[in-house]
């Protein structure tokens, strides 16, 4: 297991879910209450010093229990490494803690999170659609029960040249 | 009564005992909401911003993006990984190489895949024609918007010289499509190597014409220099990448930090600006031109031949010519493209840096033929997160310079 790993394992004994290696990306789960925590201890602690965000990122498992895993990826320009943190959340309280405290580009990473897979940060200063229009209402895109035609929305347009559907 | 009336009575109501009494009226101020966009030519494509300005000053800036939105996460999900790379070509539409180079990589590390000698020095080669390419329309339109306009028609001149290149590589000027998962489609032919080397020699001379329109113009100094200056612990902060960032005075280029393809064995510089305004941008992006030079020589002299396509069969697509002979060639093409390859389950993140910045690829795959979830780390939407901090206090006719310092493309942004 890596150091940063190791470490985040022995500072929070209760929080700290698992640590996964593979192709040599280091994914670190944690529970959801010690999101924050963790983030602020990589980002504070001297040997860690993760100063920089890569992307924040989601993904849907719908047929688990804990539906939705949000993904944190930083890098440390000081020290030259990575770590990909990630946390789940159940789909009747889609709530995780947001970062933009500590990295201010978390900002529009994590709304736009919650624009594509319905993942409401708390704290966050502004947390609205971003790539989706502000009234659409049809859900969230990057789910995976939401189809690829759309819901749709997009057929009660009206076109100009053509009589109205 | 007029207005003002009343305001220019107070002034000159003035108590001669006590002259020190007299103030000013105060002026009524209100805060102005201006729409920039979405269809204004410095936007680079569909692109609002909605302004609170205070006379003239920026106050804040909300950036309205989506316009361009087309669920290019989405679509990825529903076909194989083959399938992907032409949508790639429609991310960051002015530098097209780079992006299929990006997702190439990415799919490599997910499956493993080494990529033979050549075929990484060629993928090299033409991804820095490509970041030339890119360099040469930020500086062009850049200056456009700016008030320099003979720039423009310098760089698109020697552009359209490169753009015919990539037609006579592979058919196509901008949706190239030419990277393979496990190599390249198809090989430099001697013509192409020629006319290659021939603009080797007549590019650098040109890079100097360049600079001699910029470094002493008046207006192009003014507008640049100072503006839009951001911290190197800030522009950390926000995710900043490349030139961008580098302008800030950190040198963090994924070339040199986590070497890939052909750079470890070129010998490049990574230009690091000072200031972090505009114009130590704008430095950084004409020194890379000539370090691009630099690596495509290098590159030329260094290549061997040898296969431009991995040998792995149940991944990487047969060559075409064999395609159309043998048929084991040609069931192999159908089953890549209508099934896809068997990807292990897993998840990997690969950044590539493009001329914009870090461009990378997080990929969930669940096994099968299809990736489970494939998001784009693009750096046109992050470096839009750092607009408000950046324009704080500027004049609103900074606001085009400013999405010109990140050299935005909104099909990335939005993907």
């Amino acid at each position: 297991m890596s150091v940063i790993a190791k470490r985040i394992e022995e500072s929070f004994p209760t929080g700290f879910i698992k640590a996964v290696e593979w192709r040599g990306d280091v994914a670190i789960a944690v529970k959801r209450e010690a999101l924050h925590q963790v983030a602020s201890f990589l980002r504070e602690d001297p040997a860690m010093a993760f100063d920089y965000i890569i992307h924040v990122s989601s993904v849907d498992w719908p047929d688990e229990e804990e539906r939705f895993e949000v993904v944190y990826e930083l890098y440390s320009i000081r020290h030259r490494h990575r770590i990909r943190l990630k946390t789940r959340v159940p789909e009747s309280d889609c709530v995780v803690d947001s970062l933009t405290g500590l990295w201010k580009g978390a900002d529009f990473m994590e709304r736009e999170v919650y624009d594509m897979m319905g993942i409401r940060f708390r704290n966050h200063p502004d947390l609205r659609r971003i790539l989706m229009p502000d009234e659409y209402e049809e859900g969230y895109p990057l789910r995976k029960d939401f189809p690829l035609r759309g819901k749709g929305w997009r057929d009660t347009f009206e076109f100009l040249d053509e009589p109205s559907r | 009564m007029p207005p003002f009336e009343d305001q220019r009575t107070t002034i000159y109501k003035v108590d001669p005992e006590h002259p020190e009494s007299a103030t000013l009226p105060t002026l009524r101020t209100e805060e102005l909401l201006l729409n920039m966009g979405p269809q204004h030519p410095s936007t680079h494509g569909v692109l609002k911003v909605i302004l609170e300005l205070e006379g003239e000053r920026l106050v804040k800036s909300t950036p309205v993006m989506g316009f361009l939105h087309r669920g290019v996460e989405k679509l990825a999900e529903e076909g194989t990984y083959h399938q992907f790379i032409p949508h790639t070509d429609r991310l960051d539409y002015v530098c097209a190489m780079y992006n299929n180079f990006a997702y190439c990589r990415a799919v490599e590390k997910l499956m493993n895949l080494t990529v033979p000698e050549r075929a990484d020095y060629l993928r090299t080669i033409v991804a820095e024609v490509q970041r030339i390419i890119g360099h040469q329309f930020w500086l062009g339109t850049q200056a456009l918007d700016i008030g320099a306009m003979t720039v423009f028609f310098y760089c698109f001149r020697d552009r359209e010289i490169l753009l015919d290149w990539f037609d006579e590589l592979c058919g196509a000027r901008l949706t190239t499509s030419w990277y393979r998962i496990g190599g390249v489609e198809r090989d430099l032919t001697e013509s192409l190597l020629a006319k290659l080397r021939q603009f080797l020699d007549y590019f650098p001379p040109k890079i100097d014409e360049y600079v001699v329109f910029l470094e002493k113009n008046r207006i192009w100094l003014a507008r640049t220099k100072g503006v839009a200056v951001i911290s190197a612990e800030d522009a950390l902060s926000f995710g900043l990448s490349g030139p961008t960032l580098r302008g800030s005075g950190v040198d963090y280029d994924l070339r040199k930090y986590e070497p890939y393809a052909a750079y470890p064995r070129c010998e490049f510089s990574v230009p690091v600006g000072k200031n972090g305004d505009t114009y130590d941008r704008y430095w950084i992006r004409v020194q890379e031109l000539y370090e691009s030079v630099k690596i495509i020589r290098q590159c030329l002299e260094q290549m061997q031949e040898g296969p431009i396509m991995a040998d792995v069969p149940s991944v990487t697509l047969p060559p075409k010519e064999r395609v159309f002979t043998n048929l084991e060639s040609m069931i192999q093409q159908f089953k890549l493209f209508s099934q896809g390859f068997n990807a292990p389950p897993g998840e990997i993140y690969c950044g590539t840096e493009a001329h914009k910045g870090e461009l990378g690829f997080y990929i969930v795959s669940a096994g099968g033929g299809k990736p489970y979830r494939l998001k784009i780390r693009a750096p046109s939407f992050i470096h839009m997160g750092a607009f408000d901090h950046m324009s704080k206090g500027y004049m609103i006719a900074d606001a085009v310079t400013i999405f010109g310092t990140y050299d935005i493309v909104m099909g990335e942004c939005d993907r």
